[in-house]
């Protein structure tokens, strides 16, 4: 091989790195992400049953009920509804009335089935994506926002995805 | 009064790093009496930021609350440590720490750095000193420590309460050491650019502070791992937050700048693309100090962050990475390219190293950016979590893991690959063997698992075999070949160490996310869990007062597989001034690898108590791992013939060159 041929197939080897590198990252990138919905937004484009997805808002007053291991409740923003259903232990802020966020894909009855639930130990939390929500609907107030800057932490109760 | 002699402090050292900055920008040719100048402001600057750092450290200490930054921060009724540790745990403090760090290593460039030949470090402090008048003046401007309160009141508002704890005295100095320490590559490559003039001595005085900073950068995310690890009361060691890949991203960044500038050293070659690296770990450096002090991440570090100054930041990070490069794309092809060299040969396989590493550090910044920019662009709200940084990150560390031992084989310019294979057959052979027999002690389970585990003992046995082989054991007598061992040097057992280190921190993560196991339920006083062979008796709940909380504080029997009994402690602590609650987590070593972790969460209706019981095997090696790995840094810095003093000339030739430029 001369000096420039040598040159041109390192070259080629590395470029062919390169390319299969930016390959795997950007079908992992149209793979792997979650995409976060609030309950009127799921109202508005449903998405197709057993994708997963993230969903978050309020637990909405007198909703969660308990049936041995299983939780069910609904989270709102005040405007459309959805019915989750968790069978694990859930974060110790879980409260009614509280901002949550819930990971997992609805079932064929419409029914969100939650992997993964995460509340805010602060008590003031409210997920940001949730106050953007509210904030879209009209549904915010101000004044309670300087609470949400103050937020530190969220827990997590199976897996760690965030904090 | 006192207060206020810091502030002047900070502020005459914002007026020299100015005049350092530009007397050192247009006159770095002139040389002896601009160098002397450049190198006292250097160090006036360090001397000058340490006593307004002072001062904030004794206002803290003194509970002083007339100023405003103790009095939002800090409690009187605190431990001494976590008055002096609450200095940092705060927006302004930390910038001011970042600062202090940032002038320390101008300075220690100005007095380690005697034998670099004047210009190049008038040109290099200079840079140190454009650093040192942007971080002081936004310190200044808009966070400025210093204000103060009046009429002072009598109680401070308190630290963060998962602040309060010895990780937050050690984990963010260490970070920022390292983080900031690449500022000192970052100056040498605008050096190199704007003079023109890189060579194989360049890479020896730059790559002391690139070990250097890789040390601290690399403990500092180790103790941060460790302290979410035991503080969050998760049981998780690594969460791929966005903040967790802002330190991940200069590192990986690192370490292929550190290998690529022993390339350019050696063999003169990849010079641009050794200077290319230097700027973008600094600029990732950067990057992370946006991403978490300008608060556009929620995140656990989101505790010091204030979005209106993010703008401000956002401003110097553009203006430095923005022009760094603008002078990279005119300048570089002035420099005179390296020569070529074979494919199979040491700085082949450092090449290859280079290749994924830069391409995982795309993988990572792409992952942390993505969120933000899909935001932006269209509004949709998307998380990128684990399940992407697992998958590109592990597919690209596959390949630099197999190749890793090879390169340690291989000799510079042009090597045998066949020779080296042979010589690697025996801990191939060996690496084999060990995956198999744990992989069925372990019960086998289809999966990677065992790709991962073979990586992990192929590095680590490949480190070890290194030493072996170049100590001539086997070929010599046993007696010789042990003193040969002793008498390698330094560089050779650096390299081993810091790669051993490597394959250690690999098991660790593969036997760890492939073995744990954990048992969420709830108890009663009396009742008993069981996880992995070991049960667990819920034997004591009370409510205790704490100093500036209360605590929930609950206690376990553990009994292990052989019938020995341990006790444990676990507490949940609710800190009264700010409501928030702590988890203290049991954490239990076996083997002195292995941990048991026991976190207890709230009481559900029936009064039960929730407890969370994880089994982490072999979990410590991860932090083992990049002990052995800063060990091998420290190593590699005591090296005498890769001190900043020792350069490749002779202080007496150093001289002559040095009256000859003046």
């Amino acid at each position: 091989m001369t000096r420039k041929q040598k040159r041109l197939s390192v070259i080629a080897g590395l470029g062919l790195v390169i390319a299969l590198a930016a390959v795997i990252i950007f079908t992992a990138l149209s793979s792997k992400i979650t995409f976060f919905y609030s309950p009127s937004e799921l109202k508005e484009s449903p998405v197709a049953i057993g994708q997963h997805f993230r969903v978050g808002g309020l637990v909405k007053e007198n909703s969660w009920v308990k049936d041995g291991k299983t939780n069910n409740f609904i989270i709102t923003d005040n405007e459309s509804d959805v019915a989750v259903i968790y069978v694990e232990i859930l974060p110790d802020l879980f409260r009614e009335g509280q901002g949550v966020i819930a990971e997992g894909a609805l079932n064929a009855k419409g029914v969100f089935i939650a992997s993964n639930v995460l509340a805010k130990h602060d008590e003031n939390y409210l997920p940001k994506e949730v106050v953007e929500t509210l904030k879209d609907r009209g549904e915010w107030q101000h004044g309670a926002e300087e609470n949400t800057d103050a937020v530190t932490e969220i827990t997590e109760t199976t897996e760690g995805t965030n904090y | 009064m006192y207060i206020e002699i810091g502030h002047f402090a900070l502020i005459l050292a914002f007026a020299i790093s100015i005049s350092q900055a530009v007397l050192g920008l247009i006159y770095w040719r002139s040389g002896g009496r601009i160098a002397a100048f450049v190198k006292s402001a250097a160090i006036w600057q360090f001397v000058l930021v340490s006593i307004s750092f002072a001062v904030l450290i004794i206002a803290f200490v003194k509970s002083d609350f007339s100023l405003l930054l103790a009095a939002n921060n800090s409690f009187s009724l605190q431990p001494l440590i976590y008055k002096i540790s609450s200095v940092w745990g705060n927006h302004e403090g930390s910038i001011l720490l970042w600062v202090l760090i940032l002038v320390m290593f101008g300075a220690a460039v100005a007095v380690f750095g005697r034998d670099i030949p004047n210009d190049l470090r008038t040109l290099v402090l200079s840079v140190q000193g454009i650093l040192g008048a942007s971080f002081i003046g936004f310190s200044l401007f808009t966070s400025n420590p210093f204000t103060r309160l009046n009429p002072a009141p009598f109680e401070g508002a308190d630290l963060n309460p998962i602040l309060q704890d010895i990780g937050l005295a050690i984990h963010p100095p260490l970070l920022y050491v390292g983080y900031v320490g690449f500022s000192v590559c970052f100056s040498f490559a605008i050096a190199a650019l704007i003079s023109g003039r890189v060579d194989a001595a360049w890479a020896r005085w730059v790559r002391p502070w690139t070990v250097a900073s890789w040390v601290f950068l690399t403990l500092g995310i180790s103790m941060g791992s460790y302290w979410a690890y035991y503080e969050l009361g998760w049981g998780g060691w690594w969460f791929w937050d966005p903040v967790e890949n802002a330190s991940l991203m200069p590192w990986l960044a690192g370490t292929a700048l550190m290998h690529s500038a022993i390339v350019m050293e050696k063999r003169s070659a990849l010079k641009i693309w050794t200077i290319f690296l230097a700027i973008i770990t600094f600029s990732l450096s950067l990057l992370g100090a946006f991403l978490v002090r300008s608060g556009i991440l929620t995140s656990v570090h989101a505790f010091a962050s204030d979005p209106s100054r993010g703008l401000v930041l956002l401003a110097l990070l553009a203006l430095f990475i923005g022009g760094a490069f603008t002078l990279f794309a005119f300048r570089a092809s002035s420099l005179r390219a390296g020569g070529l060299f074979a494919p199979i040969s040491r700085e082949g396989a450092l090449v290859l190293n280079n290749l994924f590493l830069a391409s995982a550090t795309a993988a990572v910044l792409i992952g942390t950016l993505y969120p933000l920019v899909l935001d932006a662009l269209t509004g949709a709200r998307i998380s990128v979590g684990a399940p992407f940084f697992d998958l590109t990150f592990s597919i690209l560390m596959v390949p630099l893991l197999l190749v890793l031992p090879f390169g340690a084989f291989l000799n510079w310019k042009r090597s045998d690959f066949l020779s080296v294979t042979q010589r690697l057959a025996g801990v191939a052979a060996l690496s084999l063997v060990v995956t198999i027999v744990v992989f069925i002690l372990m019960g086998v389970k289809i999966s990677l698992a065992p790709l991962g585990l073979f990586l992990g003992f192929w590095v680590s046995f490949g480190a070890i075999a290194d030493l072996v082989y170049r100590a001539k054991f086997g070929r010599i007598t046993f007696v010789k070949a042990f003193k040969r061992l002793f008498a390698l040097p330094k560089s050779a057992w650096s390299m081993a160490l810091a790669h051993f280190g490597m394959g250690i921190l690999v098991l660790g993560v593969v036997l760890v996310s492939t073995g744990e196991s954990e048992n969420i339920t709830s108890l009663k006083l009396g009742e008993t869990a069981e996880l992995a062979g070991y049960s667990v008796e819920f034997t004591k709940s009370e409510v205790l007062q704490g100093p500036n909380y209360l605590i929930n504080h609950f206690e376990f029997d553990v009994k292990d597989k052989n019938g020995n009994i341990r006790h444990a402690v676990s507490e949940k602590r609710v800190y009264t001034a700010s409501s928030m609650p702590t988890t203290e987590a049991a954490i239990l070593t076996y083997g002195g690898v292995s941990q048991l972790y026991i976190a207890v969460g709230d009481a559900d209706e029936v009064g039960n108590q929730v407890v969370r019981i994880w089994y982490k095997p072999y979990i410590l090696l991860i932090w083992y791992g990049t002990i052995f790995m800063a060990l091998a840094g420290f190593l590699s810095l005591s090296d005498r013939r890769k001190r900043i003093g020792v350069a490749l000339t002779t202080k007496a030739k150093q001289a002559a060159r040095n009256k000859q430029e003046a």
